[in-house]
């Protein structure tokens, strides 16, 4: 038998089920790999071995009880740090929630743990889910296990969920839990080798995940492949009446009618993702997807997505918009840090000092830059020229995909535009960082399910990621279609192991 | 038309006011947390999770608000609207603990509608239309306190998300007398449809005033607004002074700054807060946690039909099919809890004596607004705490009605009534206060009297009719005031010759 920790959610989930092993050997084995791997990747944040290990006793415990067990039973998982999670500090890769423990667990996390998960710990990101690369967090960059061939140059892992991508890719967690706002969990997939998939708005409660942006947020599954993105899925997604937002409809079976079958439906392949200049192995990858998809049975058609390259341009207003609003609550008065400046009068410092100090000390660069953008583009003057003018693109953006859906099923995309890249390489340029997200971000603002799957590696040796969008609620065709390319993409590479 | 007029030194000034008026809506629940909203609690024990803004908390919001908000609207003539959209005002302060307020900027759910006040109680031709530009609806703020330790302040939460309707007027007041008495109506409205209590000295109401002054007939001046006022009685006092601080401004060569003003109760003053330039850029945008707010028919259907009588319609009704007085009408549908306890009382008062309401109506009105309001204002005391219940009222009057017991022995029955809280039939029992229709009892007594008296009636025979009172006084003195009024007069006119 191959290392526990090769294993993935369903493996696991039916080994334990069936006695191959226990529940508390698999989270020891997954502790064990964490433990040795954190000082090189810096996956984590916070590390809680023993959470993993209680979960997996109850799992256990059931199991000689001969009681059901969940649909996530006995499989150790990392947990973005995004994710409120009881007596666990979460703190958003910030300073300002640098020690924050929350009294309440987010409901995502909560139907995991539900369904028989544990947490491995708390995993680091980009802060405040802020960026393509996971250098923006307080806690350090995360080193993606991936080296590009004959270099030991330190890679990205992709943001904003670079540690979960980092952990499932190095083998030190079968699967993660992710957000994404503008592509953070399918853009550090396809930088990592692993398959993600952001559902359908408002198929996750967004209650208890610090909030980024609100009306792209959305949490999903980080795993080894299509079928482990799809059991977790399930754990994860459902009505919460305490999110607004959130779609009051039953959780389909996603994992039972996985179809790779693609005979009778149509794949769309838009003309407008493939710019001048593409990169020769994203351009590559592409092709052979569509020739795979082909291969599945599925009709191809060229469809328009006329208002792609302004998706961009209004992403970076509608999310900083948001974030500028919903980041205002970090002020220094009820909880995370607060900080005074030195006194220099009798007075004291008063609230708008502290205000000040508190912020400046809380944010990290990132976040104060999308602060100022947000605050600009929503002031008096700005709002219509801006603000009102992105919601407009945005519909119309919406409105391009809801007329390809009237003819195809399922949109096949690279996931971003280059493999990963080093760190460093991007920092002083958040244009070109920003520019990252340039196919993730259409399907956030048109709140469509998209997956990514690994397709294939680039001349370096660096893993790309194809990406499928779906029809609204469709995680079902976006899934199956990516079990199609699974099979045929044959995508086996993994890091080699250097830490 | 309002000929209220700031006398200056250069000449008349017309006042041009407007109220927004913020009403705390009544329900249990915050607008969209589940947390609690009664007065007076402990500091920050009303606070939940989304309250205090915790990092991943979201506002849902809380159905019985809106329902309220339709309700009220409905109950001004305004215009629902169907689809309506929550927005954030964004602003840093301590008491906000999500960094903006939740309000209805661009979509409110009630758009325009408007409601008739009476300037003069006693001239019911005194009206006069006061457009309401919109309703919206918004979360309040916490509270400071400064008072807690001497270099900090603290912050109370209690308040902190409690559903608030702004009540936003058109600038069609034009004297004190105007503002107060549109905002007593509103409150009264308000009180009527539920959808807020009206407590004033709990900041369930209070006022934000706009007042700007011009030579009657010309543009609008520039105005300013005095923030949360919490009195009828300071409202007009905010007009009055704040308009004739804003006369003599200018008749001195300067000029009104748009601003925000603070009302100072102790030393009958406004003082400026900040200017316009200080003001806030509030970055309103969509909320984007919540999704619109979409009604249909069947709920403003059902808001419509769980409306009660509203003022306007019970005190034409009071006036028309129950024959009240103006006045009568007028008192005892200004308050909801007046009206009910009328009601209540006239439904006891037509029962025990089994005639139809419109027969009884005069006496329980009268009744009540002479005979029971100054009884209990003697006593320092409210309708609601009248140790006579409606039903014990009713029985009252019912002796009244039926003879057994004149109308001034009914005062005293009353008294003693309010004293030991027992039936007004007990009472007349017990101190053997029936009137007595006895005629030979009445003609004992009259004879008593003329005898006492014969220099009066040899001056009453010489046509000094004015006397004849004197004698029913004396008769009925004689008689402990049991004698049946009617016989006795009836006995003294025979004698009287």
């Amino acid at each position: 038998m191959s290392e526990l920790t090769d294993l993935g959610v369903a493996a696991i989930r039916e080994g334990v089920a069936k006695g191959d092993f226990t529940a508390v050997e698999v989270a020891g084995a997954f502790n064990a790999a964490v433990a040795e791997a954190q000082p090189a990747l810096n996956a984590f944040i916070t590390l809680t071995p023993e959470k993993a290990l209680e979960a997996a006793a109850a799992v256990d415990a059931d199991r000689a009880a001969g009681k059901a067990l969940g649909k996530m039973a006995g499989v150790p998982i990392g947990m973005k740090d995004l994710f409120a999670t009881t007596g666990t500090k979460t703190t958003a890769a910030s300073n300002i929630l640098g020690t924050f423990v929350p009294p309440y667990e987010s409901t995502v996390s909560q139907k995991l743990w539900d369904a028989g998960a544990g947490m491995l710990g708390k995993l680091n990101l980009d802060q405040f889910a802020m960026g393509s690369s996971n250098e923006t967090s307080a806690f350090g960059n995360v080193i993606s296990p991936w080296r590009r061939e004959g270099s030991d140059a330190q890679m990205a892992p992709g943001g904003s969920s670079g540690g979960s991508s980092a952990a499932v890719s190095a083998r030190i967690a079968p699967a993660a839990t992710g957000t994404d706002t503008g592509g953070s969990i399918r853009q550090p997939a396809a930088f990592t080798g692993i398959s993600g998939i952001k559902p359908t708005y408002g198929r996750c409660s967004r209650w208890g995940i610090v909030a980024f942006a609100s009306s792209l947020d959305q949490a999903g599954p980080m795993a080894r492949d299509v079928r482990d993105c799809a059991i977790m899925l399930e754990a994860m997604a459902g009505f919460d009446p305490k999110d607004s937002t959130s779609l009051d409809m039953p959780v389909p079976e996603w994992e039972a009618s996985l179809n790779a079958d693609l005979r009778g439906k149509k794949v769309g392949i838009p003309r407008e993702y493939r710019m001048d200049g593409m990169d020769a192995d994203v351009a590559r990858v592409w092709d052979e997807g569509i020739a795979w998809l082909k291969d599945a049975g599925a009709e191809i058609v060229d469809i328009n997505l006329a208002h792609t390259k302004y998706a961009l341009p209004a992403y970076y207003i509608i999310a900083p918009a948001e974030a500028s609003s919903n980041l205002a609550r970090y002020d220094g008065v009820r909880y995370g840090l607060r900080d005074l400046p030195p006194k220099e009068s009798a007075r004291g410092a008063g609230l708008q000092d502290m205000y000040a100090a508190t912020r400046a000390a809380g944010f990290g660069a990132e976040v104060r830059r999308r602060i100022l953008i947000g605050t600009y583009v929503l002031s008096a003057g700005f709002y219509d020229a801006y603000y009102t003018q992105a919601q407009k693109v945005r519909t119309l953006i919406s409105r391009d995909f809801m007329d390809a859906f009237q003819t195809v099923d399922v949109i096949l995309a690279p996931t971003a535009p280059t493999a990963a890249f080093g760190l460093g390489e991007m920092v002083s340029d958040p244009l070109a960082m920003y520019l990252n997200d340039v196919f993730a971000v259409p399907a956030s603002l048109a709140g469509l399910p998209a997956m990514s799957v690994p397709a294939g590696l680039d001349r370096q040796g660096l893993p790309l990621g194809l990406q499928l969008i779906g029809r609204p609620f469709d995680e079902q065709g976006v899934l199956d279609a990516g079990l199609a390319i699974e099979a045929r993409a044959g995508f086996t590479a993994r890091p080699a192991k250097w830490w | 038309m309002s000929d209220y007029r700031i006398q200056g030194a250069t000449g008349e000034w017309e006042v041009v006011i407007g109220l927004e008026v913020h009403a705390q809506i009544s329900t249990q629940a915050k607008l969209f947390s589940g947390a609690a909203t009664a007065f007076g609690a402990e500091p920050n024990t009303q606070v939940s999770l989304v309250d205090a803004a915790m990092p991943g908390m979201l506002p849902v919001p809380n159905r019985e608000c809106i329902r309220q908000a339709v309700r009220t609207g409905i109950a001004i003539n305004a215009q629902i609207n169907k689809w309506s959209r929550f927005d954030r005002k964004n602003y840093f302060y301590a008491d906000l603990p999500q960094g903006y307020q939740i309000s209805q900027l661009y979509h409110p759910i009630v758009g325009e509608g408007a409601i008739e006040v009476q300037l003069d109680d006693k001239n019911p031709e005194s009206t006069k239309t006061i457009g309401i530009e919109r309703i919206h609806v918004e979360q309040d703020a916490g509270k400071l306190m400064h008072d807690q330790h001497p270099t900090m302040s603290y912050v109370d939460l209690n308040r902190s998300g409690v559903a608030l309707m702004e009540i936003v007027s058109r600038p069609d007041m034009r004297s004190p007398a105007e503002a107060g008495a549109y905002l007593s109506k509103l409150r009264t409205i308000l009180r009527y449809v539920g959808s807020c209590d009206g407590n004033m000295d709990q900041g369930s109401m209070r006022a934000d005033v706009n007042v700007s002054v011009r030579r009657p007939g010309e543009p609008f001046g520039t105005r300013t607004e005095t923030k949360n006022v919490n009195s009828v009685r300071f409202v007009m006092a905010v007009v009055e002074q704040e308009a004739k601080r804003q006369v003599a401004l200018i008749e001195d060569g300067g000029k009104v700054v748009q601003e925000t003003r603070l009302y100072d109760p102790d030393r009958n003053e406004t003082r400026s807060m900040r200017s316009k330039e200080d003001a806030h850029d509030y970055r309103y945008f969509p909320d984007p946690d919540l999704l619109p707010i979409e009604l249909d028919d069947a709920f403003l259907e059902e808001c419509r039909a769980s409306l009660p009588e509203l003022p306007d319609a019970k005190r034409h009704r009071y006036e028309t099919v129950l024959g009240l007085s103006a006045y009568n009408a007028g008192v005892l549908t200004a308050e909801v809890e007046t009206s009910r306890w009328f009601e209540a009382l006239l439904a006891a008062t037509a029962t025990q004596q089994g005639k139809p309401e419109s027969e009884v109506a005069k006496q329980a009105a009268n009744w009540l607004t002479s005979e029971l309001f100054g009884a209990l204002n003697k006593l320092g005391k409210g309708l609601l705490e009248s140790p006579v219940s409606p039903e014990a009222g009713g029985a009252l009057l019912a002796l009244v009605g039926k003879g057994t017991i004149s109308g001034s022995i009914a005062k005293q029955v009353l008294e003693k009534m309010l004293e030991t809280g027992d039936a007004a039939g007990v009472i007349v029992e017990r101190e053997g206060l029936m009137q007595t229709s006895d005629t030979g009892a009445i003609e004992a007594a009259v004879d008593a009297v003329l005898a006492a008296n014969s220099d009066k009636v040899e001056q009453y025979r010489a046509g000094k009719e004015a006397l004849f009172g004197f004698f029913v006084g004396q008769t009925m003195k004689a008689m402990q005031g049991k004698g049946n009024p009617q016989l006795v007069n009836e006995v003294l006119k025979a004698k009287l010759g």
